[in-house]
């Protein structure tokens, strides 16, 4: 897939997200938008997995730990193969196995997450088995900003560190925003970069809305040899529908009618520059 | 004729209001957050007193501890944060932290059982009872309307202990007029009734509530409804007063129906030589369905008419 290929995919997974959020009446929204092209670029151009070899011991392996941002995989599963995309019509009805959350009983999906704090952890435990196990599979995880004050994720980078996981990539979702309000008035977490280098982390920035970059940088882990890799991904909540970019209110909002055809225009528009 | 019950708010949205005017008595309460302020529908608290409330950010192991310092040196904490989060995931600052050092937090547990619903069951809190009644010195509590939740919540200040109140955020009807008595640790007879006795608690009293209803009008049962907003500790007078009087018992709660108010009845019924009909309704030990909490509540027996349904069929049993 080209970079050009992957910008058109950016508005198409945008407005199947937004479709399907709607049609459910339910959806973590921004951030969802923020880590849509994060998702995209590792499905279409980094790990190694596919609906064929989604059960090979030696696929890669992708832990949403920000579950939250549901809506976004599916929409990436869906494109990928995994089941058929109609069946997120199903989304957060009753009985549907596509809830608002990620759980195993969706095709492609690793781990269940939702709580946050969990998917580094796992994620260690994915990356230290590979190396048990002499096998080369890697494991990447996505957090968010707002997610690192959970201590658990840091007694996790201590772990990776200490076991020389260099098959290990976590990549933050850095949008400055989580439910309160930015998350440097929540609990300050900066700098980012110099906590995980202290914690014996290599770590890159990357545009996460930028395809060229993100495809160079994501396929350069580890960064360094015996060292688990962070990527802070410098993001937009809501990206790519203007009334909801950088806006707190739409973490969980879901537009009504009018927001939601003028959010469809929107990206049709987009759509049209690009072509 | 079905009684009507008033409509009410959420329970949720009591509690913000409760603490106001808590708050604006005494300097010392504090409302201590996990980024759960607006979940907690406390944004319009924090306006009004902004030094009366602590960002913890997502913590929620932190925030207990955190509220626990507090506690210690004499400020009136109420940490707030979803009730699936804050009971289990700060299970042992729980337990070490505040009860077992004797800081009386309150916690309140905010879009507790499954009310959060179809995001699935990482947000349900289902073994929330079964936890914290294991836990010394912590006693556990479910109201079941907005007057309930009220005065929980000021009790719950008022006492030198800690305190785990858990609520949905689905708008509640009004189950009682506002003389009624109130105490922590003492169950509430609905209704009067000796051919049965439903026991229930938080949000699922409203339905044993139609259930007793509907039995009365469809059967001519005279069906006895306590709302136990307590768990823990349980009102055993209350609960052996019905075992003596009444045929049969049914216990309702939005939680697993392992270790929480239909287990800790049946072990006080038995421990206390009564043998009854008896059921718990409850969620059971399985992968918890999916939808909204009403579907949940349909699909596992938690409806007026669901519950009449098993109570008819355990007092016809012999
Ligand atoms: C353990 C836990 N606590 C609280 C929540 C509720 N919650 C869901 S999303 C969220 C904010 C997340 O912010 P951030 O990690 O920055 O995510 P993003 O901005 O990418 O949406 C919170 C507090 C949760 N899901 N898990
Ligand atoms: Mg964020």
């Amino acid at each position: 897939m080209t970079t050009d290929e992957l910008k058109i995919k950016a508005i198409e997974y945008r407005k199947k997200l937004l479709y399907y959020i709607k049609n459910a009446g339910a959806g973590h929204t921004g951030g969802s938008l923020s880590c849509i092209d994060i998702i995209s670029v590792l499905y279409n151009k980094v790990l190694n997995v596919s609906p064929d070899n989604f059960k090979d011991p030696l696929r890669d392996r992708y832990i949403q730990s920000k579950g939250h941002s549901v809506e976004a995989l599916y929409v990436v599963l869906a494109a990928c193969g995994f089941f058929p995309e109609p069946d997120l019509e199903t989304m957060c009805r009753y009985r549907s196995h596509y809830v608002g959350h990620p759980t195993r009983k969706v095709n492609g999906i690793e781990q269940n997450t939702g709580a946050l704090g969990h998917g580094l952890s796992v994620s260690v435990g994915m990356a230290l088995a590979a190396k048990l196990n002499k096998q080369g599979y890697k494991v990447f995880t996505l957090l968010g900003d707002g997610e690192l004050t959970e201590g658990s994720n840091w007694e996790a980078a201590l772990s990776a560190s200490h076991y020389n996981l260099d098959n290990l990539t976590a990549i933050v979702d850095y949008n400055g925003l989580q439910i309160t309000g930015p998350t440097s008035e929540v609990c300050k977490t900066d700098p980012l970069d110099l906590k995980f280098s202290a914690f014996g982390w290599s770590v890159e920035q990357v545009d996460g809305h930028d395809f060229e970059e993100m495809v160079r940088i994501f396929n350069g882990t580890p960064f360094r040899k015996g060292q688990p890799s962070v990527i802070i991904a410098h993001t937009i909540k809501g990206k790519g529908v203007s009334f909801m970019e950088g806006e707190k209110k739409w973490h969980h909002g879901v537009p009504d009618d009018g927001l939601y055809r003028k959010a469809m225009h929107e990206l049709d528009k987009r759509m049209e520059l690009i072509r | 004729m079905s009684k009507e019950y008033p409509k009410g708010k959420a329970n949720l949205e009591v509690l913000s209001e409760t603490l106001q005017g808590l708050a604006a008595n005494d300097r010392d309460i504090l409302v201590v957050t996990s980024d759960s302020r607006g979940s907690g529908k406390l944004v319009p608290f924090g306006e009004r007193f902004s030094d009366q409330i602590i960002e913890i950010g997502i913590a929620e192991q932190n925030l207990v501890g955190v509220s626990a310092g507090l506690a210690s040196a004499g400020k009136k904490v109420f940490a707030v944060s979803p009730a699936c989060f804050l009971a289990t995931r700060a299970l042992e600052q729980i337990k070490n932290d505040i009860a077992y050092s004797d800081n009386p937090v309150k916690l309140i547990g905010i879009s507790a059982g499954v009310s959060y619903g179809a995001l699935g069951s990482t947000h349900h809190s289902l073994h929330d009872y079964a936890a914290l009644r294991a836990i010394n010195n912590l006693a556990v509590l479910a109201p079941a309307d907005n007057f309930e939740t009220r005065r929980s919540i000021e009790q719950a200040n008022e006492m030198n202990l800690p305190v785990y109140i858990r609520f949905g955020k689905k708008p509640m009807p009004h189950l009682h007029d506002e003389n009624t008595e109130f105490v922590i640790g003492k169950g509430i007879r609905i209704k009067d009734g000796d051919d049965l006795a439903i026991i229930a608690t938080g949000e699922c009293v409203f339905p044993a509530l139609l259930a007793a209803d509907n039995l009365e009008n469809g059967h001519g049962l005279k069906i006895r409804v306590i709302s136990m907003h307590t768990v823990k500790p349980l009102d055993k007078d209350m609960l052996m007063e019905a075992a003596e009087e009444c045929r049969g018992i049914i216990t309702v709660e939005e939680h697993s129906v392992h270790g929480g108010l239909g287990e800790a009845c049946a072990s006080c019924l038995l421990q206390n030589g009564y043998g009854l009909p008896f059921r718990i309704i409850g969620i059971p030990d399985e992968y918890t369905v999916s939808g909204s909490q009403s579907e949940i509540f349909n699909h596992y027996g938690i409806t007026g008419e669901s519950i009449a349904e098993t109570a008819f069929n355990l007092i016809n049993i012999k």
